[in-house]
C-alpha cells in the first residue's frame, strides 16, 4: 500500500480501518468430504519412533475407532493433531484449508477440534457446572471473559448436557470429588459444550460400568454424522458395539484398516494384537 | 453492566469490608476528636503504622491474585510496590522545592551533592501530581507487561518463573543503589515536606493518607474480587489447576496470565505510592528479594486464594513483627520461617481456613 492509498483509506468513512478488523482464520472446508488428513507423519522421542510414516484420513461425519496395543502411538497421534506434540515430518490438515502444524493448541481448539484425554483431566477445584461453563463455545478473549454472563440459552445448553452426562445432581460439587467414571462423563460433557466438528476421544470407557459403557456407545454414535468422531479404545466389546471402520495402529503406523470383521480376520492383526488375547 | 452478585455470596469479604469501613471511620475520630490524654486516643504514630500496614495488605491482595488464583508464584512482587513508591517519592521530592539543604529550587539535594547541573529527563513532569499518579500506574504496569509478555509467551512457569522474578527485583535493587541512576542511590528519596501543599507533619494529612489507604484497599479488594468471581476468574483457576488442559479447550493461557499479572502489578504500585508518604522514605532496600518472599509468607499465613485472607495475613504478621522485633529481635526470622512451614504443611488455607472450618463446625 502506498502512502496515498493509506491516506485515502483514512478518508473513507464508510469503512472500518483494516487493522481494526480481527483476523479470521479460514473456516473449516469440507468440500472433499475429508475432515482430517495425516500424511507421512513421523515423530521420534530420543530415537524411538513413536509415530512412523502414519497416513490417516477421517471422513466428515465418520465414527472411526482406533485400536492397537499399548505404546502403538494412539495418544501420540492425538497429541500431534491437537498441537501438543510437533511431528518431525509429515502433513496434518483439518479440512482443506487449515494446516494444523502451523497452529497452537488454543487455535486448534477454537478451529473445532475437541479432545478427551486418556487420563481424565477436569478442573478439580471448580464445580461441575463451572467446568462446563468454561468449556462452552464462546469468545475467550480476556475482556469478554471478564464481562461474560450466562445467557438463558447457554444455561439451557448446560442443563441439557448435564442431563446427557447424568451429573445433574452433582452440578455444584467440585469436580475433584467425582469418581473416575463420573470424571470421564464430565469430560465428555465438556466436549459437548465445545461443539467441536471433530472429537478425539481417548479411552472413554475406562472405569465405567457396563451400563455406562452402553450409554457412551449410544452417545458417540448419535454424535457422528453431524460431527466426526475418532475413538481410541482397548475394550473390544465396546469397539465392536460402535465400530463402522476400524484402524489398527502398530508401532506408529497403520497396520490394517476396514470393517471390524475384516480387520479381525487380518492375519497381521491377529499376530500382533488380537492373537495375544 | 456491573452486577452486585460478585459480592453477595462473599460473606468473608463483606466482613472484611465492614471492618475496614469501621476502622476508616473510628480511627480518625479517635485520633482527631478524642483528647490526647484519654485512654481512647489513637496516636498519630499508630495511625501511620496502621496506614502503612493497610498498604501492605493491598500488596498482599495483589500477590494473592496471581499466586492464589493463577498459580504464578511471583517472588518479585515487592518490585512493583517499590516502583510505585519511587514514582510517588519523585513527586514528593519535587514538592520540597527550594526548602532543601542546598536550597536549589529545581534539583533535589542528592543531585546538587553529585554536582549535577540539570534535572535528568526522566524526572520531568514529576512536579505535577497527576503525572506522578499516572506513572504510579504506568511504570509497574508496563514493566509487568513486558516481563510477562516475554515470560508467559515462552511458557516459563513454576520454579523458573519464581527465580526470574527474584532476579528481576534483585537487578532493580542493584540498579537503584547506583548514584548515577538518578534515584538517590543508597539513601533513596527522603526528607519529604508536603503533598499537594499539605504538610506531611500535620495530623490531618496523616489521617487523609490513612483513609486513602483504607479506601484503596477496599477498592483493590472489590476489583480483585470482581475478577476472581467472573468467568475470567474461573479460567484463572482452571489454568492454575491444569494449564495444558485449558489450552486444549481454547484458552490463550499467556494472554490471561499477562493481563492479570499486569493488573496485579498496578495494584502493587498503588500500594507502594500510598506507603511512601506515610513512612517518609523510599530506598533500594524495598527491592530486596527478601521483601517479596516475606510477602508470600503473609499470603500463605492469611490464606491463599481468599484475597481478604491475604490482607489479614499481612496485618497479622506485621503487627506480630513489630511486637516481636522489639521484644525478641533475634527470634523474628526464625518465628516467621517456622510459621510459614507449619502453615504450608498443615493449613493450606491459612488462618482463614481455620476460621471457615470453625464456622462450618459450629
Ligand atoms: N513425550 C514423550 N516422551 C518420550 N516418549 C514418549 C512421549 N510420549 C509418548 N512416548 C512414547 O511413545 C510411545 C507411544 O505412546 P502412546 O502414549 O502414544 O501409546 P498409546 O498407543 O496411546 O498406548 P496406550 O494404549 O498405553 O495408551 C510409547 O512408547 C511412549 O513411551
Ligand atoms: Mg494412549
Amino acid at each position: 500500500m502506498t502512502w496515498a492509498d493509506a491516506l485515502n483509506s483514512f478518508r473513507q468513512r464508510d469503512r472500518v480501518f483494516e487493522f481494526l478488523i480481527p483476523e479470521q482464520p479460514p473456516a473449516l472446508d469440507l468440500s472433499h468430504n475429508i475432515v482430517l488428513y495425516m500424511e507421512g507423519v513421523s515423530k521420534s522421542f530420543d530415537g524411538f519412533k513413536a509415530i512412523n510414516d502414519l497416513n490417516l484420513y477421517i471422513e466428515a461425519g465418520e465414527l472411526r475407532c482406533i485400536i492397537g496395543p499399548n505404546g502403538a502411538g494412539k495418544s501420540t497421534m492425538m497429541d500431534i493433531i491437537t498441537g501438543r506434540t510437533r511431528p518431525d515430518t509429515g502433513q496434518v490438515w483439518f479440512g482443506q484449508q487449515l494446516n494444523l502444524l502451523e497452529m497452537d493448541e488454543p487455535q486448534i481448539a477454537e478451529a473445532g477440534i475437541g479432545r478427551k484425554f486418556q487420563k481424565p483431566t477436569v478442573f478439580e477445584s471448580l464445580t461441575v457446572v463451572q467446568n462446563l461453563e468454561l468449556a462452552m463455545a464462546q469468545d475467550r478473549r480476556v475482556w469478554p471473559l471478564l464481562c461474560a454472563r450466562l445467557s438463558g440459552e447457554q444455561q439451557d445448553h448446560i442443563d441439557e448436557v448435564l442431563t446427557i452426562v447424568n451429573l445433574g445432581e452433582l452440578r455444584h460439587d467440585p469436580a475433584g470429588k467425582l469418581s473416575h467414571g463420573q470424571k470421564q462423563w464430565l469430560e465428555i460433557g465438556m466436549l459437548l459444550m465445545q461443539k467441536p466438528s471433530l472429537l478425539l476421544v481417548d479411552e472413554p470407557v475406562a472405569g465405567m460400568t457396563h451400563q455406562e459403557m452402553e450409554r457412551t456407545a449410544e452417545l458417540l454414535t448419535s454424535l457422528a454424522g453431524e460431527r466426526s468422531v475418532v475413538v481410541v479404545e482397548h475394550d473390544m466389546d465396546f469397539v465392536r458395539s460402535i465400530a463402522r471402520t476400524v484402524t489398527v495402529l502398530h508401532q506408529g503406523s497403520v497396520l490394517s484398516e476396514g470393517k471390524m470383521e475384516q480387520v479381525q480376520n487380518d492375519p497381521a492383526v491377529i499376530e500382533v494384537y488380537l492373537g495375544e488375547g | 453492566m456491573i452486577s452486585s452478585r460478585f459480592i453477595h455470596d462473599d460473606k468473608g469479604g463483606v466482613w472484611f469490608l465492614g471492618i475496614l469501613l469501621l476502622i476508616a471511620i473510628l480511627v480518625p475520630i479517635l485520633n482527631l476528636l478524642v483528647p490526647a490524654d484519654s485512654a481512647f486516643h489513637f496516636s498519630t504514630y499508630s495511625v501511620t503504622l496502621l496506614g502503612k500496614y493497610l498498604t501492605y495488605a493491598l500488596l498482599a491482595i495483589a500477590a494473592d491474585l496471581v499466586w492464589g488464583y493463577l498459580g504464578i508464584l511471583s517472588l518479585g512482587h515487592a518490585a512493583f510496590f517499590a516502583l510505585g513508591g519511587y514514582a510517588m517519592g519523585m513527586y514528593l521530592m519535587r514538592q520540597i522545592g527550594d526548602r532543601g539543604v542546598y536550597g536549589n529550587p529545581e534539583l533535589p539535594d542528592f543531585m546538587v551533592f553529585l554536582n549535577w547541573q540539570e534535572l535528568p529527563w526522566f524526572w520531568y513532569g514529576f512536579d505535577m501530581f497527576w503525572f506522578a499518579l499516572l506513572m504510579v500506574i504506568l511504570v509497574p504496569g508496563v514493566l509487568a507487561y513486558i516481563f510477562g509478555y516475554l515470560a508467559f509467551r515462552s511458557r516459563v512457569s513454576g520454579v523458573y518463573l519464581s527465580i526470574i522474578t527474584q532476579a528481576l527485583t534483585y537487578a532493580l535493587m542493584l540498579a537503584f543503589f547506583r548514584n548515577e541512576m538518578g534515584f538517590g542511590g543508597n539513601n533513596g528519596l527522603t526528607d519529604f515536606k508536603d503533598i499537594l501543599g499539605f504538610s506531611l507533619r500535620e495530623d490531618s494529612t496523616r489521617i487523609v493518607l490513612f483513609v486513602a489507604s483504607a479506601l484503596a484497599l477496599a477498592l483493590g479488594y472489590l476489583a480483585s474480587r470482581y475478577i476472581v468471581s467472573s468467568r475470567l476468574g474461573l479460567a484463572c483457576v482452571a489454568i492454575r489447576d491444569a494449564e495444558s488442559r485449558s489450552r486444549f479447550i481454547g484458552y490463550r493461557v499467556e494472554n490471561i496470565k499477562l493481563w492479570v499479572f499486569t493488573f496485579s502489578a498496578v495494584l502493587a504500585g498503588i500500594a507502594g505510592a500510598l506507603y511512601v508518604p506515610q513512612v517518609g522514605i523510599i530506598n533500594p532496600g524495598e527491592f530486596s528479594p527478601l521483601n517479596s518472599i516475606e510477602l508470600i509468607v503473609w499470603v500463605a499465613i492469611g490464606g491463599r486464594a481468599t484475597l481478604y485472607g491475604a490482607a489479614a495475613g499481612a496485618l497479622l504478621v506485621n503487627y506480630s513483627k513489630s511486637y516481636l522485633t522489639a521484644a525478641l529481635p533475634e527470634v523474628w526470622l526464625f518465628a516467621l520461617g517456622a510459621l510459614f512451614i507449619l502453615v504450608t504443611m498443615y493449613l493450606p488455607k491459612g488462618i482463614i481456613g481455620i476460621m471457615r472450618r470453625r464456622g462450618a463446625g459450629a
